[in-house]
């Protein structure tokens, strides 16, 4: 690794997630990938045969395709090197005291449990593989809504999950997806009844422990006719020198009139490659908004979609990214209009600092017929200094005449004369610059609950610590 | 050091991208003084409000600004904010997303030694807002983002009131306003008058000083301040223009 023993230091000093507990697991498989690890996983997982079918069949798509060239490099990962499945703890917890004592610590220093009480209907923490602690307000299972860890989903629900699973991300879809459904474990399985609003939001934790260890969990949520929900997942990592891989698969099924929003906060150490399918089919007069902040991690790949399917769906994806030294942010997001008087945004915001670099990348794809649809880009990059970089790849496919697209992009630095207005009336050059970040992201902080924006904030305050001069 | 209440400049020479601008400026304004700097456009007045306020691709080459005996010519801007030095801009830059209120109390904050309770500094900003006729909801717009001009120079004027400096410098205050404009902005900065504040104020047209009365009027041409008087000597210059002191050779 070309990091040297200073700048992991630096990076420590920075990060306040870097560190890691030991690892007394209950199991861990071996390192690499073949057809024993997925039998393997799909065996202790004691799952159907439908399932474990549906495993090998994604892990020989996964040997046959090549990576993906077209996006950020992803030269360094060694897929061999990886260990597929650690299971931390024999069976889940209800409560935070079943939870083993260097786990809890871990989502204690996170803020987990004090954020489930105070602001979170329900609560899932999974601890590498699996899903340690769950947890769902009594109101809201009384209403019929039912957030489980996905594992405990196909075994609870084994009918639901068989319906949906899959269906809007199919294994066949890129490398990375066809990776997660061989060997997923874990993630969030969350089904909300015709007509339920689940007003506070849910939350799933995320948490890489051991070195070079990978992460695939695989949530699927469905939100039936005219219900709502709030789903928020936060991830962070210990720092090592080597890398870790983190892919999951997000489904969203936006039936008619319901909405769902899912907002990500995603602060991994700076070793975890993150490559992530997310992708929702939205239903008549459904929405859909994805709510996407990118600020941790080595190279991130993310481009949350919504295909909207019937008249009236809507879908928005709001993507924050924030580079710097030695990251890559390649995010953005997709919106394919499939029917007629559909309407799509997509809005991002990224920050690159130093050698960090951030692309948007996005599809705005419009199929013949589908007239009367409504499409919005917008994308703004700010360079907080001369070596920073950051490029845009808008695809637009319009096959339809009767549309109305539009699409914005600039790119800003922040000047001298901003900075000497800033400063003249007091303000220190650390603290300019972070108002004006502030003030670069506040279209998409303001539409996060107070409690993520605040944090967004602080982040981003931490990550520009040590800009000036 | 003296302890003399005043902004001094002394023999101030000023360079931009290799181009002396400023070729030795000697000026002080004391607290309750209102001084004018006219004219010419090129003949430094900008530059002198910028290096005043530290902007840093004005060089100071010789002489120095001394602000109440404590030399503040290599001061940082935000220094000499909170030594009690301000600048409202001819053409203020936006802050998007940073709204005014966020922006104020910032300001606010960062210039006095003890914050103010949310709660005082929303009611002095009210205050300030309403006697610049400014409504309520400009506090919760982003800073000089779509202003029309007479929004962005009043709101100059009330980080001005709210941040109360000991000097301050008006440059080009009347540019871009209409005639009611131009009153509001200007009953603004006299409500501010007082013992306490000295203020310079920079000007192309006479017609600001009909509403802000100075006490000194100095005539910048050339880099030099070519000319000294009172109120007198505003009224003369609009009268016979500033040929009179142009040099030869930049007409």
């Amino acid at each position: 690794m070309a990091l040297s023993q200073q700048s992991q230091l630096d990076q420590l000093g920075d990060y306040k997630f870097g560190f890691s507990m030991p690892e007394n697991y209950h199991f861990k498989s071996r390192r690499g990938l073949d057809r024993d690890i997925v039998e393997e996983i799909s065996y202790m997982k004691g799952e159907p045969q439908w399932m474990r079918d549906f495993r090998l069949r994604a892990l020989r798509i996964f040997e046959n395709r090549p990576m993906p060239t077209w996006g950020a490099s992803l030269a360094d990962i060694d897929f061999q090197n990886i260990f597929y499945y650690i299971k931390p703890m024999e069976k889940q917890g209800r409560t935070w005291d079943e939870v083993p004592e260097d786990i809890k610590t871990t989502f204690d220093r996170l803020g987990i449990p004090q954020a489930e009480r105070k602001f979170l209907a329900g609560v899932g923490a999974q601890y590498e593989s699996e899903v340690v602690y769950h947890s769902l307000r009594e109101d809201l299972a009384n209403q019929g809504v039912i957030f489980l860890d996905m594992d405990s989903g196909l075994r609870e629900h084994p009918d639901i999950v068989k319906e949906y699973f899959g269906t809007v991300i199919p294994p066949g879809d890129n490398k990375l997806a066809a990776l997660n459904s061989s060997v997923w474990s874990g993630g969030s399985f969350v089904y909300v009844p015709a007509g339920v609003h689940v007003e506070i939001p849910l939350q799933a934790y995320f948490r890489i422990n051991a070195e070079n260890a990978g992460q695939f969990e695989r949530t699927l949520i469905i939100a039936e006719e005219g219900s709502y929900v709030h789903y928020v997942e936060g991830c962070t990592a210990p720092i090592y020198t080597t890398n870790s891989l983190h892919s999951a698969v997000v489904e969203i099924i936006v039936k008619r009139g319901a909405r769902v929003r899912y907002t990500t906060i995603q602060n991994w150490s700076k070793n975890v490659y993150n490559l992530v399918t997310k992708r929702t089919s939205v239903y008549g007069e459904g929405t859909m908004e994805w709510v996407d902040g990118n600020l941790g991690s080595k190279v991130t790949m993310k481009y949350p979609s919504c295909y909207l399917l019937e008249p009236g769906a809507k879908g928005e994806v709001l993507s924050v990214a924030f580079a710097s030294d030695g990251q890559h942010q390649d995010a953005g997001g997709k919106i394919v209009h499939a029917a007629p008087h559909t309407t799509g945004t997509i809005s991002s915001k990224s920050i690159s600092k130093g050698t960090g670099r951030t692309s948007y990348r996005g599809l705005v794809k419009i199929y013949p017929g589908m007239n009367g649809c409504k499409t919005h880009v917008n994308c703004d990059a700010l360079l907080l200094d001369t070596e920073s970089r950051s490029d845009t790849y808008p695809y637009m496919e319009i096959e339809e005449d009767d549309v109305a697209v539009t699409h914005e992009a600039t790119v800003s630095k922040i000047g001298e004369d901003q900075l000497f207005y800033l400063m003249s009336r007091g303000v220190r050059e650390d603290e300019a610059r972070a108002m004006i970040v502030r003030g670069f992201i506040e279209p998409i902080a303001k539409e996060l609950p107070m409690e993520y924006a605040i944090e967004l904030n602080r982040l981003i305050e931490l990550e520009m610590e040590g800009s000036v001069g | 050091m003296s302890e003399q209440q005043e902004l001094k400049i002394e023999n101030l020479h000023v360079r931009v991208e290799d181009q002396e601008i400023l070729k030795g400026i000697d000026l002080t304004v004391e607290p309750g003084k209102v001084h004018a700097i006219m004219g010419p456009n090129g003949g430094g007045k900008s530059t002198l409000a910028y290096t005043l306020m530290g902007h840093p691709g004005y060089e100071v080459t010789e002489g120095r600004i001394l602000l109440d005996g404590t030399d503040i010519t290599e001061m940082a801007p935000d220094e000499r904010a909170k030594a009690g030095l301000f600048l409202a801009f001819q053409y203020p830059h936006s802050i998007p997303g940073v709204t005014m209120a966020n922006f104020l109390r910032t300001a606010v904050n960062a210039t006095r030694p003890e914050p103010v309770s949310p709660r005082d500094f929303r009611k002095t900003m009210r205050e300030q807002m309403a006697l610049l006729k400014m409504k309520d909801e400009f506090a919760g717009r982003y800073v000089n983002e779509g202003f029309s001009g007479g929004e962005k120079k009043r709101a100059e004027i009330l980080q001005m009131a709210m941040l109360q400096p000991k000097y301050a410098v008006l440059d080009e205050t009347d540019s871009g306003l209409d005639i009611d404009a131009l009153r509001i902005v200007a009953d603004g900065v006299n409500a501010l008058l007082g013992p306490e504040m000295g203020v310079l104020v920079i000007t192309h047209y006479q017609r600001l000083l009909n509403y802000i009365k100075p006490d000194y009027v100095h005539v910048l041409v050339g880099g030099r301040i070519v000319a000294n008087g009172g109120p007198e000597l505003a009224l003369e210059l609009e009268r016979s223009g500033y040929e009179k002191f142009e040099p030869p050779s930049a007409a």
